[in-house]
């Protein structure tokens, strides 16, 4: 008994994460994806009904502005995020005086929470005493800046905020992609006579392909997920014109009784994830079996 | 020789484009502090609008200076003001938060270390496989496991309470915590395992006697991110506990949503600074680990 309890224990020591992951991961979803095939409604029931609630789903007009919304704000938030943060590693990578300091303000708002976020970004573009007061006060009359509260540009208001939280966050991986080439590369470049424009768009930049992809895969990450910014930032208003998956499931299951629905809303969020998350993993992997 | 004339050549090519060079660097620094304006930007106005009055605030901008340091709104933020049936304050959330905090940091960071201990040196047939099924866990959509959750909590008798918060955030670190010492623990060489094993060293021995002492970066940088990760999160907090349970993120949330006769911007920018200082402290103290945690485990985002 003792000596199997000694061979085991390794084992014995790991059961508790992998049981508790194996539980509240895995059995989690599959008991969310079985919901989702079921007609539940405040409480969940478990005789099968098909696909009905995938059907209501898709032809639901909320879930249709919030995965039109999503991929909105995705797209924008990628490009603005890995441009920005391409540049700033770029310029913060040219023997800089004070990096530090910059580096630690671009980084900063990582440590926010998206509630802290969107509480200051709501005040700050707020139409009555913001942004838009800011300039009027300054001489500028007719300036108007009333994203926050119109229906087709409240969107974009997520997208500024998003962009000021995560964009340091690429420029750090730039940064560390870029420090760890060697010095010799761009030596050898120089000498045959590139520029520095060259050398970083035919030489450096190609060869930061790998940080291209994890930056990609964690923001579309973030995106998919995004709730807490909404939430704090426009409350998926005004009326639903800036509603995203994320609020879409959150209400259906705890306000508004649809347990099924959200079920549904919630397995295609898992699904989007999966598309980006799964080619990442397999090649994450193989390039550490390679090493 | 050869270097040399390479060096040469090299400082010849510098020196003609030096005053190309010397705009360049202008016109680097202009771009570099125009971004930093635009992420100091957010944090200036919330610092300066918390110090005014609101009459101070209507007449004045967004950047306009106080005329005088007033911590009234941070007070007031704190601790209320003392009457009123919705005099909600953030002092109590405070110390939700770090109740649950505290123990899930732990919890989840022991498991992790004895986890990722056994997955690097006692390994077995199928580890790799092991590991893949809990970094799964980094990646999921907490959507999808929000509705048993919620019914487990309530079936555990602990929803609605700083317990079953403390259970939410051990569990969904774990798969975090396991990878930061996983990583880790795989660069120590596997020899002193074996070496200590032949001296007749246990399990629990070879993993305080060896490797705990030479963990202090990866502890340090597992609790910053499980620190923040746990302080920042609004979905499980604002999911399964709401009045007095809530921790301070949600509460922040409340206080600035609710519909009172005025708004009052200056006790909502307090309040903001006061639910996000803990964060930035660590940030601005332990950078360095901040940002190893963040680009290896950035996974969660």
């Amino acid at each position: 008994m003792f000596k199997w309890l000694e061979k085991n224990l390794p084992k014995i020591v790991m059961a508790p994460a992998v049981g508790l992951i194996g539980w509240f991961v895995y059995g989690f979803v599959l008991w969310t994806l079985y919901i989702s095939f079921t007609n539940s409604k405040i409480l969940p029931k478990y005789e099968l009904w098909g696909f009905g609630q995938y059907e209501k789903l898709w032809a639901s007009r909320k879930w249709l502005i919030s995965v039109d919304n999503l991929l909105v704000f995705t797209a924008l938030f990628l490009i603005f995020c890995i441009v920005i943060g391409i540049i700033l590693a770029i310029f913060l990578d040219q023997k800089i005086r004070a990096e530090g300091v910059l580096r630690t303000i671009y980084l900063y708002p990582m440590a926010l929470s998206f509630i802290v976020t969107g509480t200051a970004w709501k005040w700050i573009l707020n139409p009555t005493l913001g942004i838009q007061k800011m300039f009027i006060d300054w001489g500028f009359e007719n300036f108007t800046f009333d994203w926050l509260v119109n229906r087709e540009m409240a969107i974009y208001t997520i997208v500024i905020a998003g962009v000021w939280q995560s964009a340091g966050f690429v420029m750090a991986l730039f940064l560390a992609g870029l420090r760890s080439v060697e010095d010799e590369i761009v030596k050898a470049a120089k000498i045959d006579g590139a520029g520095l424009f060259t050398v970083y768009w035919k030489i450096l930049l190609p060869m930061m392909r790998p940080v291209f992809f994890t930056s990609f895969v964690i923001l579309v990450h973030i995106s998919i997920k995004s709730y807490d910014l909404i939430v704090a930032l426009t409350q998926g208003g005004p009326g639903i014109s800036t509603t995203m998956p994320a609020l879409f499931m959150t209400q259906a299951a705890f306000h508004k009784s649809q347990v099924g629905l959200s079920a549904a809303s919630a397995m295609m969020m898992f699904m989007a994830v999966a598309a980006v998350i799964i080619p990442y993993l397999y090649s994450e992997l193989r390039r550490e079996n390679a090493r | 020789m050869q270097d040399n004339l390479q060096s040469s050549s090299y400082k010849e090519l510098e020196q003609k484009s030096k005053y190309t060079n010397i705009f360049l660097r202008w016109f680097l620094y202009f771009i570099l502090i125009l971004f930093a304006s635009y992420f100091i930007f957010p944090l200036y106005v919330m610092v300066v609008t918390s110090l005014k009055t609101m009459e101070e605030i209507r007449q004045g901008t967004l950047l306009t200076w106080p005329s005088s340091l007033n911590f009234d709104s941070w007070l007031v933020a704190w601790g209320g003001r003392g009457y009123g049936a919705g005099d909600t304050f953030l002092r109590p959330y405070f110390w939700n938060s770090i109740k649950m905090v505290v123990p899930a940091v732990f919890f989840s960071t022991f498991i992790g270390a004895m986890t990722g201990y056994v997955l690097t040196k006692w390994r077995f047939k199928g580890d790799q496989w092991v590991f893949l099924f809990l970094l799964f866990g980094c990646f999921i959509p907490f959507q999808a496991i929000l509705l048993p959750m919620a019914r487990t909590l309530g079936t555990l008798g602990i929803s609605n309470s700083v317990v079953g918060l403390v259970l939410v955030h051990t569990v969904y670190g774990i798969p975090f915590t396991t990878l930061f010492f996983r990583n880790y623990y795989i660069s120590v060489p596997t020899e002193l395992v074996k070496a200590a094993r032949i001296d007749g060293a246990g399990f629990f021995k070879i993993f305080f006697k060896i490797l705990l002492p030479i963990s202090a970066p990866i502890i340090v940088v597992t609790v910053i991110w499980q620190f923040t990760q746990i302080w920042n999160d609004f979905l499980f907090g604002s999911t399964f506990s709401f009045g007095e349970a809530a921790p301070i993120q949600v509460a922040l949330n409340n206080m600035v949503l609710s519909s009172t006769s005025v708004k009052e911007y200056n006790v909502d920018m307090a309040s903001a600074i006061i639910a996000g200082i803990p964060t930035l402290i660590v940030y601005v103290l332990a950078g360095k680990y901040f940002i190893r945690g963040l680009t290896s485990g950035a996974v969660k985002g």
